[in-house]
Formats: C-alpha cells, structure tokens, sequence
C-alpha cells in the first residue's frame, strides 16, 4: 500500500530559499515570512514593492522576491511615497526599525501618515538598535540597559519611550493601526491578520496602514531567546499593549 | 518660434514639463518658490503629481522613491534647501538613478540671505554629500540658455544614470525674460533595473550598501568610469572675444552675463579682454583654460572664490590669475570694468 503524503506546510513562493543573517531567537525573519505568505496569500508578488532602510530590516531584499529599495536611515516613508506616487496601482510598503521609524525618520513616518499616504509600514520595535550593537532606543524601557543607557534608561535623562502606534493613531490620514507581537505562535498567528489587514486598507484605497511588531532581540538585550520571549511578555507589552488602535 | 514672458523660475519648470518631468516633490524656499507653485499649477492637470513634501529631506527620498520607478523627476530647492538634501543625493548618486535637482542659489552660510549667490559652487561641483560621486552641473547664464539646460539635463541624466544638477541664482530665478521652448521629442532611454513590480523579470533592486569592500570599490568603479565619460563626453563651455584677448574673465551664471556688459565697454576703450563661460561647471573646461593658459585672468563670482580652484588647477601655478568676488551683493559691470583696468596699470 502506498502512504499519501498531503503537503500541509511549504515555503511561501515569495520568501526565497535562503538563511537569513538574523540571530537565533530574532522576531525580524518571522516577520519577513509572515510578510511573503500575505503577499502570495493576495497573489500580488508581481506588482509589491518593499522599502527597507538601514537597520537590521536592511537585507530584507535577500530574503523577499519582490522588487525592492534600500533607503537612507529613516526615509523609506518619504522613498515609498515617490513610488507610491508615480505607480498608484502598486502595493507598496516600508519595513523599519524603532531607531528608524521613531528616532530619526519620525518627520517622514508622521507625515506619510498624515498625508494618508496608500501605503504600509511594518515597524519592528525591538526596544534597542539592533544592527549597530544595542545602543538605546527611542523605544527603550525605563530601567532597561544598553550600551549607552548603561545604568538603565532614566525619564530624567532620556525621556520617555514613544509609543508609535497611539501617535499615529491620532492622525486622520492613518487608517488601519495595530500593534501585535511575535513571542509566541498565537502572537504570531495575529501579527499575521494584522499584517494581511493592513494591505487590504492599502488596497482598498482607504489610507496609511501600520503594524507596529513587538520583536524579541535576544542578543543585543543579552538574554537567551527564552528568556527575551518572557521579557516581551512581562516588560514590553504593558507598557506597549497590543490591540488593534485604528481601522476603517 | 513663439516667445513667452516668464520669470526664470516659471521657464525651468516649464522646460522640465516639455522634457518629459511628470512628478515634481519640493519644499518652499526662496528664491525659488516660483517652481514649486508653478508645478503645483500645471501638473495635476496633465495627470502628473505635484507633492509638497514635510521637509528638503524627504522631498529628495521621494525623488529618491520615484527616481527608482524609472519616471523623469525634478526637485528644486535653494542653499539651505540644498544642504539638507545631500544625504539623499549621495543616496541617489550611488543608486544611480537618473533625476534633476535645481539649486536657485542665494547667500550663504547659515541662513545667509535671499539675495543671488554662486556660493553653493563646491558643494555642487565636488559631491556636496558623503562618498566618491559627481553631479553633472549645468549653470546658464540666461532664461533661453536655463530653457534649453533644463530640457537636455533629463536625457543627460537618463544617459549617464547620474543626477544632474540645474545651478541658478536668485537673480536668474526672478527675472523676466521672453523665452521660447523648441518642441522636444524626450529621449526614451529603457530602464530595465527600474522598480515596477517584478512581473515577467527577476526582482530589481535599488540599493546603495556594499557590506563587502571588494564589491564596493568594484561599485564605486562603475559610478567613476561613468564620471570619467562625462568628463570626456559632456563639457560646455563658451569662449567670448578669447582669441585676440590679453585679459580673460572667467565667470559663470549671471556673473558671465554681467562680464559681457563689461567686456563690451572695455573693447570700446580699445582693451582686449574676453571670456571663458563655463556651461557645465562639473565637468569643467580644463582644456580651453590649458590652451589659453599664457593669457592673463580674471575670475569673478559671487563668492569668495571656489571655481577660482578649479580655474587655478587648470592653468597651472604659473598661470597669471587674479580675483574679484562678492557675496551677498551681485557685482556690477562697473566693478568688473575697475578690476581689469587695474590689471592693465
Ligand atoms: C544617518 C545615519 N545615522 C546612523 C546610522 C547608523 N545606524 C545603522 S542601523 C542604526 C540603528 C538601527 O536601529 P533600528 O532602526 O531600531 O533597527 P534594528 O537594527 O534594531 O532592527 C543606526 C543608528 C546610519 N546608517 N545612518
């Protein structure tokens, strides 16, 4: 008798078959694939274009079989919105760091947003910046070390952490706003709805969509990948809570 | 050919439009505001867009952004403007995407003034932002020649794949001039590595990082042989009354305008002075100054003295080379007129 293998589980068509440069326990790769299984979910591999700055988001064009740009620290909304603007019928989105998105490009990420620019953001906040080596945030805890909160991030000092999703949440261009995470298969399963939700407002021509994804970053918060999945649930979601902030 | 009354401003936006431009992104600045308006006039009626943008650091991301797709895009911005831009231009320079980008140049550092200035003249010709790349820069001396600039810098830009640079001053901007356009059928240069979604192709990339050295420099190769072309290829220049002259001014812009006033008076007076017109100021006219090196020369501009360096390499340390510069102040041809008659004392 002959077994009959069903296939239940393959590589998304748009994630390309390759190892990715991110450290174990990392949320960036797990994004990435959520990211291509929406695109091919749509079918709409061959008219996507992504944007990934400078960051650990920057090799993002190794991994996803679409048309890509690397863009400046910061100004993938300000490049998405060129795009965007010249090709009306593509689906364009931008894929950013915390360091990115709310430090030095938060003119270009307020802005693309307030101009209910169709296109979406995937904001990874992993509470540090990850590629140059775990210096503070604008996402960085209070109380949370890093190489240059060495003693732990102070109000006094370094001010408070943004929380993107509530500010931007306040703009009337920004249509879809959610914040989810990665740390656990069912935080995965709902980042993914949100992620596949926020392409459909882009599609569906009813503004600016983001996501902002809680990511776990084991090696520059110097944990184990274990332990960075538990720190995800017991310090960033409450100060960063995870609910849907803003649909059409 | 029928002429229009316009200021320089409304005649470089309007070249651009009748070379093909269709998508303009920019941030008000005097004295060059006029572009931008005149973009926002008549571009969204012939179904082109016309984006004011947040700031100069994302209006020139988004030419970044639309530079990528492949379409004929312009920016317009004056010193200050144009100083905030450079991180993308180095960006766009080492993506090689073909764009155009106006500096109306007023007075500088800092806030400077909104009076007209050639100070921007460094930062324009040796790279202006980080890293190994040129512009190719185009600086006309009249509303006509800035008309026919305009037009050639789109296929200049899709040739080589490098930005161009429109150099202007305030002067330029403001004044009225009648200028006609010649019908221009816009080059089609394809653009295969242009981003559109990848349907039927392999997926295109717009990238600048070269973690690895070797790939780097070989990049970085590619982007200097395409200078090292334009540099042979590209220059323009004018020579004015230069054969017989024993004092050549060298002088661009407005100022070489002004200069030509001067030189017709002082010839009146039976002096033989010409001119040497830069029309691209990057790539420079090495040559003719080589050639007319046993000449005596005056360079004027409205600086202190930065094309007065690539004059000076040109002609070698021997050369008879002296200076008039104003900044903040537009010289007269009076004062060009004093300056050579002290030479000849
Ligand atoms: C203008 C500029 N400033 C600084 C840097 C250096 N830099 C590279 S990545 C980075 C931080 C990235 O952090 P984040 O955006 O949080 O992304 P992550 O790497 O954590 O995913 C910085 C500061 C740069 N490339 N460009």
């Amino acid at each position: 008798m002959q077994m009959q293998l069903q296939k239940v589980f393959e590589r998304p068509r748009t994630l390309r078959p390759v190892a990715t440069h991110y450290c174990p326990g990392c949320g960036h790769g797990i994004v990435a694939r959520l990211i291509a299984e929406v695109i091919d979910e749509f079918g709409i591999r061959e008219k996507t274009v992504g944007v990934a700055p400078v960051g650990c988001s920057v090799l993002l064009y190794n991994y996803l079989d679409i048309d890509m740009y690397e863009a400046a620290h910061g100004r993938a909304p300000a490049v998405a919105t060129g795009c965007k603007r010249v090709h009306p019928d593509l689906v364009v989105f931008t894929y950013q760091g915390d360091g990115d998105f709310a430090s030095i490009g938060t003119a270009e990420a307020v802005h693309a947003a307030a101009r209910g620019e169709r296109i979406t953001t995937i904001f990874i906040n992993n509470a540090i910046y990850g590629m140059t080596g775990g210096q503070m945030a604008p996402t960085t805890l209070i109380g949370q070390k890093t190489t240059t909160s060495p003693y732990g991030r102070t109000a006094e000092q370094a001010g408070f952490p943004i929380r993107m999703a509530e500010l931007l949440a306040t703009l009337d261009g920004a249509s879809f706003i959610a914040r989810v995470s990665v740390h656990s298969p069912k935080n995965i399963i709902q980042a993914k709805g949100a992620i596949k939700k926020a392409f459909s407002v882009q599609m569906n021509q009813q503004g600016y969509s983001m996501v902002e994804v809680l990511s776990q970053c084991p090696t520059d918060w110097r944990m184990s990948p274990a332990e960075a999945v538990k720190w995800v649930e017991e310090k960033m979601i409450p100060y960063y809570p995870l609910k849907t902030l803003k649909a059409p | 050919m029928e002429k229009t009354f316009m200021t320089g401003n409304e005649a470089i936006a309007e070249a651009a439009i009748q070379a093909g431009c269709r998508h303009f992104f920019g941030y008000p600045i005097t004295p060059q505001s006029e572009i931008p308006e005149y973009m926002s006039k008549r571009l969204p009626k012939m179904g082109g867009v016309y984006l004011q943008a947040e700031s100069e650091v994302a209006a020139i991301n988004m030419l970044f952004g639309a530079a990528g797709t492949g379409a004929r895009v312009m920016t317009s911005s004056s010193s200050p403007g144009i100083s905030l831009m450079q991180e993308g231009i180095s960006y766009i320079a080492a993506a090689r995407l073909p764009c155009v980008i106006v500096n109306i140049m007023r007075g500088g550092p800092g806030l400077g003034g909104i009076q007209p200035s050639q100070s921007d003249y460094f930062q324009a010709t040796k790279g202006g932002g980080h890293g190994d790349y040129h512009l190719i820069v185009l600086a006309p001396h009249t509303l006509q020649e800035a008309v026919y600039l305009t037009m050639n810098s789109f296929d200049l830009a899709d040739k080589y794949r490098n930005p161009v640079m429109i150099l202007g001053d305030g002067y330029m901007g403001q004044m009225m001039e009648p200028v006609s356009f010649p019908k221009l059928t816009p080059r089609h240069t394809p653009k295969g590595w242009a981003l559109t979604g990848a349907k039927d192709r392999p997926a295109n990339l717009v990238k600048t990082l070269y973690l690895d050295p070797e790939a780097l420099e070989k990049h970085n190769l590619v982007i200097n042989q395409t200078i090292q072309k334009i540099k042979k290829e590209e220059v323009q220049v004018e020579t004015y009354h230069t054969d017989d002259a024993e004092i050549i001014i060298a002088a661009y812009g407005t100022v070489a305008r002004i200069a030509k006033t001067a030189i017709e008076v002082l010839r009146n007076k039976g002096l033989k002075v010409g001119l040497i017109r830069p029309i691209t100021v990057f790539p420079f006219p090495c040559k003719i100054f080589e050639e007319l090196a046993d000449r005596r020369f005056l360079v004027v501009e409205m600086s202190f003295g930065q094309m007065l360096e690539d004059v000076q390499l040109s002609l070698g340390r021997k050369a008879s080379v002296h200076f008039y510069g104003r900044t903040g102040v537009v010289p007269s041809y009076d004062e060009i007129i004093v300056e050579v008659e002290k030479l000849v004392k």
